[in-house]
């Protein structure tokens, strides 16, 4: 997989097949970029499980803290990293302990680790990098386009008005193969500073 | 299946717009309310807290203007956008997420007359500083760089001369300093040019001109390109540090590549206020889905009467970036091969008298201080949109004592120029 850009169908697929979402690092800090993530996907139907030792005893929106991905004890389709790029290793050796194995796993916007990423695909993993769930959820069934965002999707069907826990349909007519020029170019300038 | 790839044309009529939720209204429709009710209080905060996707008041968001976003986004190939009440608002929101007291601006000298005017005074009463640069020779924009300059401000075709920019070249500058390049796309509108992908990393428009194009509705927008790294050391705290209004969100952190937006959206715009009415919206973006077809017509128009006034004994000369020979037409052809734009200048051999007597003999094209809309329309600059200016400025910014500047319409060219035969003869 190219993990400069991918393709709408590649996001699509992902998130239209997963059901249950374990997410590493996700914080009770309502002004985190995981709060806000772990939120908007369980109001989109999401089966979320926060993963944080830090936080184990509390809950999440409802949802109990658990300290690893191994005391979920229950097969989650995908696992969704929050930790920084030098953070990301450990926890993909722990998701490929897991049996059986998560369908995807998935490392938030900025985080990026090639090197765990080759081997989670060495075993049918898929993996997506520096991306939010959020945003490309909002993105491709166009929720995000009340923010003035280009969802990069057309479609003359009827809109959905989204209520609490609607999945909403991501089948939009994508434009420009779900990458502009321009989020190419951020994606290599970051690349080239760092 | 794989995807295709829709055209201008297609992004056009359809980008950001779909059958209305509730009613099925295939047409956007014009939202004009100022306020949008709550599910719950939970809605409510995170609505507030920037949690989620939705609509609070209209001051930070409307659905008609919404679709305006999106529809500028997709046609200039960045993120996100924002609408806003006109051009001047657009220049005023980017500039407050970038500059504080002290910092610098290096500009263009080529700029419409309002915005010099924008720069010189109002922006000097907020603490930033102008550095004034020359277009025509790039050295210019790298020697006005300092440790203080946090933005590079251009025009793609500069009002009211017609030349055409070397974004390329003023972009490279821009990425070795390590500032954004704000591209100022009005009279090129992305039908002709597409500065993101020339280098550009945001883009403002006055809707007012061309993208509206029939003179009725004002409006802004900037258009985020996703290309800046905010966050790369402390330059730009607005997009990198905690941001106390909303609880300690880090903006570049959370919202990505479509970040500064966001910022314009709920730091700019949410207290600064200028925001566009959805009628005006609606307005322009019925405007925008025949932008194509317009703009050709423009251009294609714009040219003809072009060669008309080179070849007329009244006229000095032409400043047309479209005519071979032209100064700018070697730019033109690589940054706008479709057409040059339909504002440019030309000179009397009368000077200002006979440019004053131009203008009002002419029948079909209409004195006023606008540019970009169906009709043809011209104007003396040196008394009016430049007229604050000093002769020496009037001269740099393009519009000397016996410069005359047309907006050329969409009508019938035969009729443009026939009109335009008859004043000079008169
Ligand atoms: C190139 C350019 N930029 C900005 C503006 C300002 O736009 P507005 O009048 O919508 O504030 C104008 C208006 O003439 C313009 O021509």
């Amino acid at each position: 997989m190219n993990h400069d850009t991918y393709p709408d169908n590649y996001i699509r697929g992902i998130l239209n097949s997963v059901k249950s979402i374990a997410m590493v690092g996700a914080s009770p800090v309502n002004v985190r970029p995981s709060y806000f993530a772990f939120k908007y996907l369980a109001e989109r139907g999401y089966d979320m499980i926060p993963v944080n030792p830090g936080h184990v005893g509390k809950s999440l929106l409802g949802k109990p803290f658990v300290a690893s991905l191994a005391d979920i004890g229950r097969p989650i389709d995908m696992v969704d990293i929050f930790r920084n790029s030098s953070h990301i290793m450990p926890v993909v050796e722990e998701a490929l302990r897991l049996s059986p194995l998560p369908k995807v796993i998935w490392m938030q916007l900025g985080a990026r680790d090639d090197a765990a990423a080759a081997k989670a695909e060495a075993v049918g993993i898929k993996v997506v990098m520096n991306r939010c769930p959020k945003i490309e959820y909002g993105r491709l069934s166009s929720e995000i386009s009340w923010m003035g965002v280009n969802s990069r999707t057309l479609s003359s069907k009827r809109a959905p008005m989204p209520t609490q826990g609607m999945r909403l349909s991501l089948n939009r007519m994508s434009v420009g193969g779900g990458e502009t020029a321009a989020s190419d170019r951020a994606a290599k300038n970051k690349t080239e500073t760092t | 299946m794989t995807d295709r790839l829709p055209g201008f044309s297609t992004l056009a009529v359809h980008a950001g717009a779909q059958p209305d939720p509730t009613t099925g209204a295939r047409a956007t429709p014009i939202y004009q309310t100022t306020s949008f009710v709550f599910n719950d209080a939970d809605h409510a905060a995170s609505l507030f807290g920037l949690q989620s996707f939705g609509n609070i008041y209209t001051r930070i968001g409307n659905p008609t203007n919404a679709v305006l976003e999106e529809r500028v986004a997709a046609l200039e190939g960045g993120t996100a956008a924002l609408a806003v009440a006109s051009g001047h608002a657009a220049q005023v929101v980017v500039l407050q997420q970038l500059m504080k007291p002290g910092d610098e601006i290096v500009a263009a000298r080529k700029l419409y007359g309002g915005s010099i005017n924008q720069f010189t005074h109002a922006f000097k009463s907020f603490g930033w500083n102008v550095a004034w640069a020359d277009p025509d020779e790039i050295e210019s924009f790298e020697r006005a760089v300092t440790p203080h300059t946090k933005a590079i401000f251009i025009e793609s075709i500069a009002n009211p001369s017609g030349s055409v920019t070397d974004i390329e070249a003023i972009a490279a500058v821009a990425r070795k300093a390590g500032v954004p390049l704000i591209v100022d796309n009005t009279l090129a509108t992305p039908y002709l040019i597409k500065p993101i992908d020339h280098g550009a990393d945001i883009v403002v428009h006055s809707l007012t001109k061309f993208l509206g194009g029939h003179g009725n509705s004002l409006g802004g927008i900037i258009v985020d390109g996703g290309t800046f790294d905010w966050s790369k050391d402390n330059k730009y705290p607005m997009l990198s540090e905690p941001r106390p209004e909303y609880h300690g969100i880090k903006i570049q952190e959370t919202f990505g590549n479509f970040a500064f937006a966001i910022a314009c959206r709920v730091l700019g715009l949410r207290d600064l206020g200028p925001a566009l009415s959805p009628f005006n919206a609606f307005m322009i973006l019925t405007g925008i889905e025949t932008l194509p077809l317009r703009m050709q017509k423009h251009c294609d128009n714009a040219k003809a009467v072009a060669e008309f006034l080179a070849g007329h004994p009244a006229v000095a000369s032409v400043n047309y970036a479209g005519l071979p020979g032209d100064k700018y037409n070697n730019l033109a052809r690589k940054y706008a091969p479709k057409g040059a734009g339909a504002v440019f200048t030309f000179s009397l051999k009368g000077g200002y008298d006979a440019g004053v007597n131009l203008v009002s003999n002419l029948r079909l094209f209409s004195h006023l201080a606008n540019v970009g809309d169906t009709r043809s329309l011209v104007i003396h600059p040196a008394s009016t949109t430049h007229s604050q200016l000093d002769d020496a400025a009037k001269v740099k910014s393009g519009a000397a004592p016996d410069v005359v500047r047309l907006s050329i319409g969409i009508e019938d060219k035969d009729d443009l120029i026939a009109d335009l035969d008859q004043a000079l003869g008169a």
